[in-house]
């Protein structure tokens, strides 16, 4: 049992790795929205893994937080801002497929090779969730930095936010207020993102974040 | 409890800090005198606090504990003999500087700027001197800097103090980081920072260093210590003259105390090298400050210079208690440290009276250039007899203070041969030397000042129509003088007074001075040497009454027959006289090419041609010009690379902290 709960444990947070990779090469906004639904589905069966294994039944609340807000609520009312500003169609390209996904496997050594040592004397499940929190981390910010689509760099930085929730509940004794603070803060802060993008694109007509360096005052 | 008493004088200035603004709204003729009186009696009160501390013995001293400041830390205050005797040198200033005030501020144009200020930099000097934890000290310290600058800024109109004032604040900014950098090396890993705490640790011997090092840059900036003095010279005479008094005489001497506090009595046992660092450093201001001020135009900033010098002669005393203290040779040690404190006292008080002489002379001339001056001894005689009285101490001449605190620290010097280490035996007689020159630079340099502002005729209609200060600030330089004299004529009761400090620091204490025969005092042993102020003071009374005598008897009624174009005044122009310039030529020409790489281009037109010969002199300021404008360099030319930063996409932003995270992590795998 023990074994079982360890290799199923590193299944979900491995799969929520594997997500992050197809979230990389996701250039259709639409299908990122999917696939952000999909790592978030990941994440909520994780952390409800580890409630069950750590038989700590307040992480059943996490997992029902993360199951509704990031898989259901997030991506339906992205969805239907994409189709309200019409960039459905837009298909990003920015850098090339291989040297990204390139990258983010060098970043999930490197947290690897960060972690492990790191980590060694904490109890295993929480060290290899925490290398592959980290990974899903780094993944999330390198999705940031190689969108330009200001939708692509919100879905990233909400993956970015499922790997630190994966991170909190492998290491045990995080309190529910702090995860449902988290969580709303979350909520709050997709809000105000979809807020500022519909005052983006009513000004400048794009959700391009380059097109708003383009208005800045002061550049040389 | 003095402590107690002190504690509620200084939160009494504070509070006259808070209302001097109201009263300058409400009533602009009273508020003035109201804010200075008041300042005027907290010193008072101050002083007596701490001349009880430091004469009445251990019942009037003590510490207390309020809980104010950082929560788990609360505000220690300490009343010991080394506060003591420094709260006297700066509220003895203080509250001389405040009865000046009290007629110089009259003179002010925008009280508004002054007044303010002036309470809550006495109640910021108060307080370095007071505290007992580093949060306090290092809280109090930035609010006296803070306060200065805003007296320094007092008259912003003008550029230039525009300028000293920004200098003034990166300087003091520095220096408090430096500071801070100290204590926080001083506290360890625990983060005690009460000082009695932070003296009960065992310190590691090159953490002292480095402690020591970092306060010769902070302690150092403020005190005026070449080559961080550069601000002084431009701020010091900036500030209005009573300001000018308390920075140059009383907020270097809380420098000072600072060193001494942190170097002596909390940083553990001194290594050798600690006084050849202080020692050299000491010698190069003495010399440097003083050959600075020989040049000066400006009377205040002359003085500012001086000051540098006598920071410099400070800090050689300091240096030699280093040494002696480190090879345990105590009574040496006292010595040094003794004559230390009692000439940053002195100090104190002559560079006070002398600024205030300056202020009597601007307010009455509106004039500081030297060269405009000249023939006030006729318009302002009480003023310039006063401030001849303060040249004659600061240029160390018997019978007046200065000479003690000199002698003393040169009767010191003569014990070095006693220490075991050959560097310090080579260097202790060259800072010596050094002392010897800065003295009789600094004599010759006030001779320049009083000659050429007090003497000869007045080169400027200014200094023709010049008038003599109020009685405010004639009575106040009369007190400082009259103590100048005291100091000089009868050191011992002050030196006395001075043993419980360093039986304090250096765990020794000089002889007890005894009152007969002659009011002499001894460094050492009677054997050895001694000096006797009350005797020169007789004799030279004596010699110059006689002289007095002698030439009125065979010269006075005598029948002169003189020429009509005597004593090489045939041109009743000002412009024929000897001028200041000329007076430091020689002085130049010996030290220019050394210190200033001066150079003097002479334009020789041909025969026939009719334009006018010229001498152009340039002079270099060599510690601007090798440290300070390479370092504002190198600033200005990464600010110019770093500016591409503001300027990025957001991606771009993103990915700096991307790159940044990765990084650290590669670090981290890689060391780990």
């Amino acid at each position: 049992m023990e074994r079982f709960s360890l290799d199923a444990a590193h299944l979900l947070a491995g799969g929520m790795v594997l997500v992050s990779f197809m979230m990389l090469y996701q250039n259709r906004i639409l299908g990122l929205l999917n696939v952000f639904a999909a790592h978030a589905v990941v994440l909520s069966l994780s952390v409800a893994w580890q409630a069950y294994v750590q038989a700590a039944p307040h992480l059943f609340v996490t997992a029902a937080i993360a199951l509704i807000l990031k898989a259901i609520i997030i991506p339906v009312a992205l969805h239907h801002m994409v189709l309200r500003l019409g960039v459905h169609r837009d298909i990003e390209t920015v850098g090339g497929i291989g040297p990204t996904m390139l990258m983010g496997m060098g970043l999930v050594a490197l947290s690897m090779v960060v972690m492990l040592p790191a980590a060694a004397e904490a109890d295993p499940i929480a060290r290899e969730d925490l290398a592959l929190a980290l990974s899903v981390i780094l993944l999330g910010l390198l999705m940031m930095v190689t969108r330009q689509n200001a939708i692509s760099q919100v879905v990233g930085f909400m993956s970015l936010e499922n790997g630190l929730v994966l991170a909190a509940t492998g290491a045990r004794g995080m309190p529910l207020v702090v995860e449902i603070s988290v969580a709303f803060s979350v909520l709050v802060a997709f809000i105000v993102i979809g807020v500022f993008l519909f005052r983006i694109r009513e000004r400048f007509d794009t959700i391009d974040t380059q097109a708003l360096d383009d208005f800045r005052e002061g550049r040389e | 409890m003095p402590i107690a008493a002190a504690l509620l004088s200084v939160a009494g200035l504070a509070g006259v800090a808070v209302v001097a603004p109201i009263l300058v709204a409400r009533r602009k003729a009273w508020a003035t005198s109201i804010v200075y009186g008041a300042s005027f009696v907290l010193a008072a009160v101050l002083l007596l606090c701490g001349l009880s501390a430091l004469l009445g013995g251990s019942a009037f001293q003590g510490s207390v504990q309020l809980p104010i400041g950082l929560p788990w830390i609360g505000a220690h205050f300490v009343l010991d003999p080394l506060s003591a005797a420094f709260l006297i040198i700066v509220d003895f200033g203080a509250m001389i500087a405040s009865f000046y005030a009290i007629g110089y501020g009259a003179h002010e144009e925008e009280p508004g700027r002054v007044l303010p200020f002036y309470p809550a930099f006495l109640a910021g000097m108060n307080l370095v001197v007071l505290s007992a934890d580093a949060f306090g000290f290092l809280v109090a310290w930035e609010f006296m800097s803070l306060s200065s600058w805003a007296l320094v800024m007092a008259h912003h109109h003008d550029p230039e103090n525009r300028r000293a004032g920004y200098v003034y604040l990166l300087m003091a900014s520095f220096g408090t980081l430096m500071l801070l950098l100290a204590f926080g090396l001083l506290a360890g890993p625990n983060g005690d920072y009460a000082f009695s705490a932070i003296r009960s640790f065992e310190h590691i011997p090159w953490i002292s260093g480095l402690v020591l090092v970092l306060m010769l840059l902070g302690a150092g900036s403020k005190a005026g210590l070449a080559p961080l003095h550069v601000w002084l010279p431009l701020a010091h005479p900036a500030a209005p003259s009573h300001v000018s008094a308390l920075m140059s005489g009383v907020m270097t001497k809380v420098a000072v105390y600072a060193f001494i506090r942190v170097v002596f009595d909390l940083a553990g046992e001194p290594a050798w090298w600690w006084a050849v660092t202080v020692l050299t450093l000491g010698a190069g201001s003495a010399v440097l400050g003083v050959l600075h001020a020989v040049l000066q135009r400006d009377l205040k900033r002359l003085l500012a210079y001086s000051t540098v010098e006598n920071v410099g002669i400070v800090f050689i005393g300091l240096g030699l208690a280093l040494a002696f203290k480190t090879n345990d040779m105590a009574g040496a040690a006292a010595l040094a440290v003794t004559a230390s404190i009692f000439h940053a006292f002195n100090h104190s008080l002559f560079k006070s009276l002398l600024f205030f002489g300056a202020g009597n002379v601007l307010t009455g001339s509106g004039e500081r250039d030297i060269e405009k001056l000249g023939g006030l001894v006729h318009r302002m005689p009480e003023t310039a007899y006063l401030f001849l009285g303060g040249c004659l101490a600061i240029s160390a001449l018997p019978p007046l203070n200065g000479f003690v605190s000199e002698w003393l620290i040169l009767q010191a010097i003569l014990l070095s041969p006693d220490l075991p280490q050959w560097a310090l035996r080579f260097l202790v007689p060259a800072s010596g030397a050094m002392l010897a020159l800065a003295a009789a630079l600094a004599a010759a340099c006030f001779v320049r000042a009083f000659g050429i502002t007090f003497l000869s005729r007045p080169r400027s209609p200014a200094a023709e129509t010049a008038q003599e200060a109020s009685r405010w600030q004639i009575r106040a330089m009369y007190a400082l003088m009259a103590l100048c004299l005291v100091a000089g004529v009868f050191p011992g009761p002050f030196l006395d007074a001075l043993s419980p400090v360093s039986q304090s620091l250096v765990g020794g204490a000089m002889p007890k001075q005894p009152i007969l025969p002659h009011f002499s005092i001894i460094p050492i042993s009677e054997s050895r040497s001694s000096y006797s102020g009350f005797l020169v003071f007789f004799f030279i009374l004596m010699a110059s009454w006689a002289a007095i005598r002698v030439i009125h008897n065979f010269a006075s009624r005598a029948v002169r027959r003189a020429p009509p174009w005597d004593c090489g005044f045939p041109d009743p122009s000002p412009a024929t006289q000897y001028t200041a310039d000329s007076f430091a030529q020689p002085i130049r020409r010996v030290f220019g090419p050394l210190a200033f790489r001066a150079k003097i281009d002479q334009t020789m037109p041909l025969p026939g041609d009719m334009t006018p010969a010229r001498l152009t002199l340039s002079l270099r300021d060599l510690v601007w010009e090798f440290i300070y404008a390479p370092l504002e360099g190198a600033v200005l030319y990464a600010a110019e690379r770093l500016n591409i930063l503001q300027f990025l996409t957001i991606r771009s932003y993103l990915s700096l902290v991307f790159a940044a995270l990765v990084l650290l992590l590669v670090l981290v795998a890689t060391w780990a």
